[in-house]
């Protein structure tokens, strides 16, 4: 009963905090959002399917780059239908990679999805009519539950429309979310992560729960990935680059991949460690190293569990 | 006949591990399968089950040839198999383990958005084997802190809760104390005599196990049967004895 006391107290400070915090701040909970968004599904994956991708921002990029797309290159500008594309083209182009990647564990499902987000970070680089090259694509603003916004000043219309309606679809993907990990499937897909010939033997299907985590955490991602674009109005090759599928990993991990949330709570500590880091030495990944490298030797449960471990 | 082996041979390269195998399992019946290490038992389940497709030789499951259907549609068709070591899923209790076979028996895994906690069907089903194995009172522990005893249990009460038709147990009683033993073996008949379960064929070691449990003994040697008879009729075969096995077991176990 205490859980789902907390989950909504959070939900209520994230709702109120427009109303006290500074525009700056409220800019970073956007990325936040987006980020959780995406995290949710890795975790999918990563935690509950036992499979470490290194290939995930391959989906962000997919995501990104179709919202970009549909609102420079077509009439669209609603987000509902960039959203919905994201998840659309995040589902199929998974289907192939999945179909192939998944038949693989461990290490070499991980060197599998790097590889296949390599060559989308190529793809999108060299394909310069389509996806313009390093420069990348703008995002016009969305649209928002079929409201043209394109009045309101930048910030007012980040922190304002745009926040809540992030709000509005990290509340939805953690929804869904909730019920897919607590239903039969996700009791099945956790007995592939533990056990993938005890599993067999039981009737489950180790390739197809594999696949089809896969499928939806990329869809997650494509979700978030399309989120992440509007604020930056802006979409670039480098968020297919491995360097971002591997700050997805590091969330996962700084948060603890062992709990629902503890992606959620990563994404956050990462972004705004992230930007007092930046704004205080160069060297923001010296620093991300050390904590990293900290965690996995003193807190393998990440954040999550260190919390659990002190109240204990 | 429920199960039913027809001139299966099997080769790794040039080594043959079965060699004309035919065996006949009908519904209800305890057989066991004994032969020392090498004799093609492990082979042979395999077969039995799908996991191997034999080089030549047909297996037969209600009357079909098992041929290309492969282990995880069989299980779901019933026909299950445990491992001779123990496996369990080390971070889902008791009760997720067992509602896990009880999920992919009613063919549930892919309901997604679905409530496992108010799916009564599955939980009464889970904790009705829960109940049988003596494991009820550990539904919350998580299966990697089960002593091994208990652990193996599960092992064997998950493949139960599938409700197979034919249930192949590999060494059900392997590395667990011979007390522990006759408490398992009591367990599994009962639960097999009680849920209905078809048919269960076992692969053990301990003559003490297979003499005062099995209906029939199926005696394997260099992957040919040797010897398919009762307890009583094997017992007598000073051949099979001596080849298999190994000295005169005792009577059964009280």
């Amino acid at each position: 009963m205490r859980r789902p006391l907390i989950v909504g107290g959070v939900a209520a400070v994230i709702a109120a905090l427009p109303l006290v915090a500074p525009a700056y701040h409220l800019t970073l909970m956007l990325p936040f959002m987006a980020y959780a968004v995406v995290l949710l599904g890795l975790n999918l994956l990563f935690g509950y399917g036992g499979l470490v991708s290194f290939g995930h921002a391959l989906f962000i990029a997919v995501g990104g780059y179709t919202g970009a797309f549909l609102t420079t290159h077509t009439p669209v500008r609603s987000l509902e239908l960039m959203l919905l594309a994201a998840a659309i083209l995040g589902a199929a182009i998974a289907a192939p990679v999945g179909a192939l990647c998944v038949r693989y564990v461990k290490i070499y499902f991980g060197m599998l999805t790097l590889a296949f987000g390599m060559v989308f970070y190529s793809f999108l680089l060299k394909f310069y009519r389509l996806t313009g090259g390093d420069e990348g694509m703008r995002v016009l603003r969305p649209w928002l539950l079929g409201q043209d916004l394109d009045a309101m000043p930048k910030v007012a219309y980040l922190i304002g429309p745009y926040y809540y309606y992030s709000l509005a679809v990290l509340a939805l993907a953690t929804l869904a979310m909730w019920r897919i990990v607590h239903s039969p499937f996700g009791l099945c897909l956790r007995t592939v992560r533990d056990n993938p010939a005890k599993a067999e033997s039981l009737g489950v299907g180790v390739t197809r729960y594999r696949w089809a985590a896969f499928v939806i955490s990329a869809v997650y991602a494509a979700v978030g990935g399309a989120l992440l674009g509007p604020p930056t109005g802006n979409v670039d090759p480098t968020l297919a680059y491995w360097t971002h599928s591997g700050n997805l990993v590091f969330m996962t991990l700084l948060g603890g991949f062992g709990h629902f949330f503890g992606p959620v709570l990563g994404a956050f500590v990462f972004i705004f460690l992230q930007d007092t880091v930046m704004s205080v030495v160069p060297y923001w990944r010296l620093v991300f190293g050390a904590i990293l490298a900290g965690l996995v030797i003193w807190a393998p449960g990440g954040l999550m569990a260190l919390g659990s471990r002190l109240r204990a | 006949m429920i199960l039913e082996a027809e001139d299966v041979r099997h080769f790794y390269g040039d080594v043959c591990a079965l060699d004309g195998v035919s065996l006949q399992i009908r519904a209800g019946e305890l057989v066991s399968i004994i032969g020392p290490n090498g004799a093609g038992k492990s082979t042979l389940i395999g077969a039995l089950t799908g996991a191997i497709t034999p080089t030549a030789g047909t297996v037969r499951f209600k009357g079909r040839d098992i041929r290309g259907v492969g282990p995880v549609r069989l299980a779901r068709l019933g026909l299950v198999r445990s491992f001779q070591l123990v496996h369990v899923f080390p971070e889902l209790t008791v009760r997720e383990t067992l509602e896990a076979a009880v999920v992919s028996r009613l063919g549930r895994g892919r309901r997604l958005f679905a409530s496992l906690a108010r799916d009564g069907e599955v939980r009464e089903a889970a904790m009705a084997v829960a109940e049988r194995f003596g494991l009820a009172g550990k539904r919350d522990t998580l299966a990697r802190q089960l002593p091994q005893g208990d652990k193996k249990l599960l092992d064997v009460a998950s493949a139960f809760a599938m409700r197979p038709e034919v249930i192949l147990l590999d060494e059900p009683t392997s590395g667990v104390s011979t007390r522990d033993k006759t408490a398992i073996m009591e367990m599994l008949v009962a639960a097999s005599r009680g849920s209905g379960t078809g048919a269960m064929i076992l692969v053990e070691h301990d003559m003490d196990i297979v003499f005062g449990y099995s209906d029939r003994i199926v005696a394997l040697h260099q992957g040919r049967v040797l010897a398919d008879g009762t307890p009583g009729a094997i017992r007598a075969d000073e051949a099979v004895v001596a080849a298999v096995v190994g000295r005169p077991p005792a009577a059964r176990p009280a």
